[in-house]
C-alpha cells in the first residue's frame, strides 16, 4: 500500500541533513509552508541552500530560519522588501551568499530541474548583469542567456488538499512555486490543510499529480492573515 | 512648469489599453492604471505570481492573502479568472502572450533599454523580481515615470548609466510631461503637457527628441 502520509512536520523533516538544499514554496507569505519551516528550524540542521522567492518577511517561517543562521546561501529574485530585515541584517553582514536571479528563469530553472532538462536558452537577462559570465547565444536574431536547472534534495510546499497518495490541489496564489518545486526535489514535502479518500479529489482538478510528492502532513488551517484565510471556510 | 498628476498619467496609459488586452501592471505607479480604464473595454489583468483575470482590491474586511498581487496586496478574482504556476505564469510574459505591460523605471534610453531593478549604488541590496522577464517578454512594454529626479536630472536619456533590465525593449514612455514613442529613429515626442513648449520639453530630456 502506498501511504504517504507522514504522522507530523517533524517526522516529514527528520532526514534532512546539512548542507541540504532546500525549496520553500510561497511568493511572499501566501503559500509559505510556516509549520514545515517551523519544524526545519527545530530540526536544527544546518549550512542550507534554500530556493525562494524572496528572502523572509517579517520575523517568522523563512525570516526565522535565516534568524537562526541555518541559511549558508539563498537563491532567490526578490530579497529586498520592507520587511526583509533579518535578510537585510544577514548580507550586509557578509554572513548570507546570495544568487539573485530573475524571478522567471527561477521558476524555469526549477521547472527544468523537475522536467530533466539540462539547460535552457532564455531571453531574460541578456546583457545585464545578471547574466554576467554565462554562455550566451543568439538565435534567430536574438540573444538569449544559458541557465542551468536547479535540483533540491527537499521542497517544503503548501497545498490546500491532498490524498496518500501525493495528489495535490492549491487554493489561489497560494500555488505559485509549489507545482514545479515539487518536480524539482528528491524529496518533496506537501503541508494541505485537508487529508481526503482516494477518489475524492476531482481527477480533472488534481494540479500536482502524486507521483512529485512524497510526504503529506496535515495541518489545522490558522485563521490568521498570513494562513491565507480571514475566516473559517 | 506645468505638470500631469499620477492620476492624469495613469489615465493617459489606460487610454491606450485596447478592449481585449491582456496586460500586466508593475508595482507602485502602474498599479494606477487599473484604476482608468474605460469601462466599455475588457481587458484582462495579468499577476506574475498566477493571476488572469485579477480585480479590484476587496473591500476592508473581506481581505483573504491567499489572494494577493505581485505587490503582496490583497486583491480579486473577477468571473472567468483562473491560476496557474510560476513556471506557465512566466511562460505567459516570455513567451510573447502578453499585449502590454506597463512598468516603472529609473532610466529609459534613447534606444529603449530600461532600467528599472538596481539603482548601481554599492551599497544597496539588489532585487529583480519578475521585472527582466517582463520588459522583453510582453509584446509592447511601456514605462510610466516622473520626467526627472527630484534633483532635475532627467530620467530619458542617451545610454543608461544604472544597470540595464533589457535592451531595446520599451516601446513607449509616459512621463509627467509628455509621451514618446521610441522608434527606429529615435525618440518621437506623440504629445506633451499643455502649456510646454518643444524646446522646454527637449531641454529637460536627456536624448534627442522628434515630432
Amino acid at each position: 500500500m502506498i501511504n504517504k502520509i507522514a504522522g507530523s512536520p517533524a517526522a516529514a523533516l527528520a532526514d534532512v541533513h546539512d548542507g541540504a538544499t532546500v525549496m520553500i514554496g510561497g511568493f511572499g507569505t501566501a503559500g509559505l509552508p510556516n509549520e514545515l519551516i517551523d519544524a526545519l528550524i527545530a530540526h536544527g540542521c544546518r549550512d542550507l541552500t534554500i530556493v525562494n522567492n524572496n528572502a523572509g518577511n517579517g520575523d517568522a517561517g523563512l525570516a526565522a530560519l535565516l534568524a537562526a543562521r541555518r541559511v549558508r546561501k539563498i537563491i532567490c529574485s526578490f530579497p529586498r522588501q520592507a520587511d526583509s530585515h533579518h535578510f537585510d541584517r544577514l548580507y550586509r553582514a557578509g554572513q548570507i551568499e546570495l544568487e539573485l536571479v530573475p524571478q522567471g528563469n527561477l521558476a524555469e530553472r526549477i521547472r527544468a530541474a523537475g522536467a530533466g532538462i539540462g539547460g535552457f536558452f532564455t531571453p531574460t537577462g541578456y546583457g545585464t548583469d545578471l547574466a554576467k559570465g554565462k554562455e550566451t547565444r543568439v538565435i534567430d536574431g536574438r540573444g538569449y542567456v544559458l541557465e542551468a536547472p536547479i535540483h533540491a534534495d527537499f521542497a517544503l510546499i503548501k497545498a490546500e488538499r491532498g490524498d496518500r497518495w501525493g495528489n495535490l490541489t492549491y487554493r489561489m496564489t497560494a500555488r505559485n512555486f509549489g507545482p514545479i518545486m515539487a518536480m524539482a526535489a528528491r524529496v518533496a514535502v506537501a503541508s494541505v490543510h485537508e487529508v481526503v479518500e482516494l477518489g475524492e479529489l476531482d481527477p480533472e482538478a488534481v494540479v500536482t499529480p502524486g507521483l512529485f510528492v512524497q510526504r503529506v502532513v496535515r495541518i489545522e488551517r490558522a485563521i490568521t492573515p498570513a494562513a491565507g484565510l480571514r475566516r473559517a471556510a | 512648469m506645468n505638470r500631469w498628476n499620477r492620476e492624469q498619467m495613469a489615465r493617459r496609459v489606460a487610454r491606450d489599453i485596447p478592449d481585449g488586452a491582456i496586460v500586466n501592471l508593475g508595482i507602485g505607479l502602474p498599479t494606477l492604471v487599473a484604476n482608468h480604464i474605460p469601462t466599455d473595454r475588457e481587458v484582462i489583468l495579468h499577476s506574475e505570481n498566477g493571476v488572469l483575470g485579477m480585480g479590484p482590491a476587496p473591500p476592508a474586511g473581506e481581505e483573504d492573502y491567499d489572494l494577493i498581487n505581485a505587490g503582496k496586496q490583497p486583491v480579486t478574482l473577477l468571473p472567468g479568472g483562473c491560476f496557474f504556476h510560476h513556471a506557465d505564469s512566466f511562460a505567459m510574459m516570455r513567451g510573447g502572450h502578453l499585449d502590454i505591460c506597463v512598468l516603472g523605471a529609473f532610466q529609459v534610453s534613447a534606444a529603449g533599454d530600461l532600467a528599472n531593478w538596481h539603482t548601481g549604488a554599492a551599497d544597496a541590496i539588489p532585487a529583480v523580481g519578475g521585472a527582466m522577464d517582463l520588459a522583453i517578454g510582453a509584446k509592447r512594454t511601456f514605462v510610466m515615470m516622473e520626467h526627472t529626479t527630484k534633483a532635475g536630472k532627467s530620467k530619458i536619456v542617451a545610454a543608461c548609466t544604472c544597470p540595464i533590465t533589457g535592451i531595446g525593449c520599451v516601446s513607449r514612455i509616459y512621463t509627467d510631461l509628455a509621451v514618446i514613442d521610441v522608434t527606429p529613429a529615435g525618440l518621437r515626442l506623440i504629445e506633451m503637457v499643455a502649456g510646454l513648449s518643444f524646446d522646454d520639453l527637449q531641454r529637460v530630456t536627456g536624448a534627442p527628441l522628434t515630432i
